[in-house]
């Protein structure tokens, strides 16, 4: 937007002008900075109450300025708080997460790089029909492939393990990789894969060669979607596992909910900051690569 | 002579196959991807599907009942609610993210200062669980000691804030909390819209004589038009699949007042031993979401032909 | 043995029918150029040619051999596209070895090849930058490059000017024909520019919806032009159409034009049609240089002149010259004049006309019919 620059000295208008400025531009950071504010009140909250001690966080109240600093609250989240049966905290699932989402995310990423390179380069009746196909799974309702998997799932002898939540979520990750690495191959120039093939090179080589080398962005924003999403999912985390073997985010709702009468409020923020902080930190240093992936794939 | 010419026509022959053989590279490459994609779209509901129609309880068994499964689902006053619930949630959810996201995207984008600050913030719920969401803002939400208690301890000493323990008004608790997960995303989306405006749109409407809320009004939000449909396409589709949020901020009550589709289905399911019906409750939910998507599917077809006619 | 031999091709996708049986025969070292608006279908001769693109009807033989279902990679081609194509991760050299790499070419030969190239183009400077790091001209070298390291029997080019700008275009042109008379292969130059067809060409394949209209020499195909259609694509500004009838005029062939308010001009021919076509219209064909303002002292050195009058439109210098709009009865025609006595804006010329390279085209079939001395 253009803004007109008055002199002030000369022009009364000018100087109502100026002042209606201002106080626009009040209003505007006003209105931001309580917003912020209500962004930023959880994170507060949860950080700060996992350094408080607990009897003065109920003394005090969740939303106060910390009058005590404790580290305890940490090990005990991570390595002796009891939840659901077990007094290990909640380290086991941290890694059970760490497990399931690291090779889920680089897998689908790979495949869907895959599908999208043979999907945008080369071309066959039907792989446009395919394409719509697979990423219909995008949209699909985790609900409708409950029972399905359970059953699979049974069959495998991979019920309540990290490496059945694997497989699940590389083949639902599928649809959401090969969408955005398709889209994103499209825009390669066909002419270079035209010219790869008149020097000879074939399939796979061009693949390696030409295209990968190409996709670090695309891979980049692919992974840290899939990492953020596979992490946070909870549905499939609480149906197929249980106990000691499900992911954090599980764990944390176990944790939440276990309570009798006295909220753990020290602890439980602990427990939640350990399962919050991977994609948080993800986050804060790829920044830029959420955005892109949100202004890639959701209008697509 | 005819030998070495028919040694070259074997080569050549060798090399068409060769060659014929390696066009089938690229199908061989994706078909373990793509057959597992499909099994898992096209495979995995149909078999819900036929489940919703069997007379399954505990255990899949397989003897077709026709549509008794969903007479039961909708005689169950439960999942009434969830239904009425998921609606009622979903307008509200939808509105309020744009407008707040809309709100913050044209705050930030009257070029003030540390933008890359306030787009920080406004977005980091995205990386967030809505497990983690639900469980913080429930203890915000509590009484004892979030929201009334700090209240209360500033001197107001009968403020009430029990939004999250009445059954009338937990389902506000559901909405404000989901609205301030989301309205971040739209917030994103929304500020690369305006910032994709044709600036030269912009200055013709300034020598025009139009004021600011005029341009936004009749000029820019027009143009980002298609950002809002797809925005709410999105959201649309988080909310009828809420599940996470309502598990954690009020494990679906109190009683059953927040009980959301999601939530019944895993109960059907992995609790009452219920599975045809929960079958069915999962293919109301698919039912709701092809209701959003295939109108907006076709819709972006529609558009996408008539601009390629217009060039 | 001619390189290159099409026969009869056809190419359909579905049942849009893209190439509608094309003849084409380029000896060796001859450089052809495929010229025509988009549409017409030659790059997608180009790609068959390439192996790109497969073979719906008919046959593609390069050195005498059959190739229609020969892979890209073993017909001995290369190939210099619009787009340069050039692999942006890879350095200019790596481009150029990517190909010999992927034959197995021992890496002394490489370094051999690579050589031999850089300096034919002078691109060793340039050797270890990324293309991201070359400027248009670069670039096509370095594609120029890639194609020549192939040592291949056939070059492809496909468009390879149309990214530059227009000066950049003119000198990559002047390049590229001192290429070809140094390396002397045998050349496939598709583009849509009929300017760069007849500075670069031996001879020239005009086509048009799927079809050759005309392959001859430039000369032939400029002063001959087969049709209507290859007369109006090249020369530019375009021949001048002037519907007419066949008339005589003091005995000897002409061609009578409408003018303004009802008159006629009658324009003697220097030959002779030997069709003549239905109730005797005509299409008279006149390109713009051979019009000029008439000097009745000219009548007696030029043979086959012409002339009439007519008023001027639009006048547009352009420094070497001056274009002139004038109105022959319903139709504006240009012409190309010296800027020393060029027409005025507004006034009524006396227009002469040089017949003797004038074409007589018939309004049904559009073709050319052709005359012979009287």
């Amino acid at each position: 937007m253009v803004d007109a620059t008055f002199d002030l000295a000369l022009d009364s208008q000018a100087r109502g002008e100026s002042l209606r400025y201002a106080l626009r531009r009040i209003a505007i950071y006003a209105f931001l900075g309580l917003f912020a504010l209500i962004y930023l009140l959880p994170l507060f909250v949860v950080v700060a109450n996992s350094f408080r001690e607990l009897p003065e966080i109920t003394r005090n109240g969740l939303i106060a300025f910390p009058q005590s600093f404790s580290l305890g609250a940490w090990p005990k989240a991570w390595a002796h708080y009891c939840v659901a049966g077990t007094c290990e905290g909640i380290k086991r699932n941290f890694f059970n997460s760490l497990y399931m989402t690291i090779p889920a995310t680089i897998v689908s990423t790979l495949v869907g790089a895959l599908n999208g390179y043979v999907l945008s380069k080369w071309r066959f009746p039907g792989s446009e029909t395919l394409f719509v196909c697979i990423v219909l799974g995008v949209f699909m309702p985790g609900q409708v492939a409950l029972l399905p998997w359970a059953y699979i799932l049974g069959a495998l002898h991979l019920s309540n393990s990290v490496y059945g939540l694997i497989l699940v979520h590389i083949i639902q990750g599928l649809s959401f990789t090969t969408l955005f690495c398709r889209n994103y191959y499209v825009n390669i120039p066909d002419d270079l894969i035209k010219a790869a093939r008149i020097d000879g090179a074939g399939f796979w080589r061009i693949f390696f060669k030409i295209i990968l080398p190409l996709s670090p962005p695309i891979l980049i924003v692919t992974v840290i979607w899939q990492f953020t999403g596979i992490w946070n999912e909870f549905l499939f985390g609480v149906v197929f596992t249980g106990g000691t073997e499900q992911p954090i985010t599980a764990a944390l709702v176990a944790l939440a909910t276990s309570q009798m009468n006295a909220h753990p409020y020290d602890v439980a923020s602990a427990a939640v900051m350990i399962g919050a902080i991977p994609p948080l930190l993800i986050y804060l240093f790829g920044g830029k690569y959420f955005v892109r992936g949100l202004t890639q794939g959701a209008i697509k | 002579m005819s030998a070495a010419l028919s040694a070259n026509a074997a080569v050549r022959s060798r090399a068409v196959l060769r060659d014929k053989l390696a066009g089938w590279t690229p199908r061989l490459a994706i078909a373990p991807g793509a057959i597992a994609s499909l099994v898992y779209v096209f495979g995995f509901t149909l078999w819900t599907l036929y489940i919703s129609v069997s007379n399954s309880t505990m255990l899949p068994t397989y003897k077709f009942v026709g549509l008794k499964p969903y007479f039961d689902l909708w005689s169950n006053e439960r999942w009434r609610v969830a239904y009425g619930n998921l609606f009622y949630f979903s307008a509200f959810y939808v509105v309020l993210s744009l407008a707040v996201g809309l709100a913050l995207a044209i705050a930030i984008d009257q070029r003030v200062k540390g933008e890359a600050i306030w787009r920080t913030i406004f977005l980091y719920p995205l990386a967030v669980s809505f497990v983690v969401t639900g469980v913080v803002w429930s203890w915000l939400y509590s009484p004892d000691a979030g929201i009334e208690f700090l209240v209360r301890s500033l001197g107001w000493h009968d403020f009430t804030f029990r939004l999250i323990t009445d059954r009338y008004t937990a389902i506000y608790a559901i909405i404000a909390t989901g609205v301030w997960q989301s309205s971040g995303f739209a917030m994103a989306l929304f500020l690369a819209g305006l910032r994709s405006v044709d600036p030269d749109l912009v200055k013709a409407a300034q020598i025009d004589g139009a004021g600011p809320m005029r341009i936004y009004r009749k000029v820019i939000l027009p143009s980002i038009a298609p950002i809002f449909v797809a925005v709410a396409v999105v959201l649309l589709q988080f909310a009828i699949k809420t599940f996470d949020l309502v598990v954690a901020l009020t494990h679906g009550g109190p009683g059953i007042s927040t009980t959301f589709p999601a939530n019944y289905v895993y109960d059907l399911m992995f609790q009452r031993g219920e599975i045809a019906v929960g079958a069915a409750a999962a293919i109301m939910m698919l039912l709701a979401l092809a209701v959003v998507l295939v109108p907006y599917g076709l819709w972006t077809v529609w558009r996408s032909r008539g601009e390629s006619a217009h060039g | 043995m001619a390189t290159l031999s099409i026969s009869r091709l056809f190419k359909r996708f579905g049942s849009v029918e893209v190439l509608k049986g094309i003849d084409l025969e380029a000896e060796t070292g001859e450089f052809i150029a495929l010229v025509g608006p988009s549409g017409c279908g030659k790059s997608t001769l180009l790609a068959m040619i390439a192996g790109l693109e497969s073979v719906s009807e008919g046959e593609i033989r390069i050195d005498g051999m059959l190739v229609n279902s020969v892979a890209p990679k073993d017909r001995d081609i290369a190939m210099v596209f619009q787009s340069y194509a050039l692999y942006p991760t890879m350095t200019a050299r790596q481009n150029m070895t990517f190909g010999m790499e992927s034959r197995g070419v021992p890496k002394a030969e490489q370094e051999a090849a690579i050589k031999r190239v850089a300096s034919l183009l002078q691109i060793e400077p340039l050797l270890n930058r990324k293309p991201g790091q070359l400027s248009g001209g670069q670039r096509q070298r370095v594609a120029m490059g890639r194609a020549l390291v192939r040592d291949p029997k056939l070059f492809l080019f496909d468009e390879p000017l149309s990214n530059l700008d227009a000066k950049l275009r003119v000198d990559m042109r002047t390049e590229i024909k001192k290429l070809h008379l140094r390396v002397g292969k045998t050349t496939i130059y598709v583009t849509h520019d009929q300017i760069e067809a007849m500075t670069l060409a031996s001879r020239i394949a005009v086509m048009h919806q799927g079809a050759i209209q005309q392959f001859d020499e430039p000369q032939a195909v400029y002063d001959r032009p087969a049709n209507m259609f290859v007369a109006g694509f090249m020369g530019s500004p375009s021949m001048n159409f002037i519907p007419g009838e066949l008339a005589k005029s003091d005995g000897r062939p002409a061609v009578a034009i409408a003018l303004a308010g009802g008159e006629t001009a009658t324009l003697p021919l220097s030959l002779s049609p030997t069709l003549r076509p239905a109730n005797g219209k005509v299409i008279l064909g006149v390109r713009p240089e051979h019009l000029f303002r008439y000097d009745p002292n000219l009548k007696a050195q030029k043979a086959g002149l012409a002339m009439l009058t007519a008023p001027v439109e639009v006048v547009e210098p352009t420094g070497a010259e001056t274009h002139a709009v004038l109105k022959v009865g319903e139709k504006e025609i240009v012409g190309r004049f010296d800027p020393d006595g060029a027409p005025r804006l507004g006034e009524l010329m006396a227009l002469g006309i040089d017949m003797t390279h004038a074409c007589l085209f018939d309004p049904e079939t559009q073709a050319l019919i052709p005359q012979a001395a009287a």
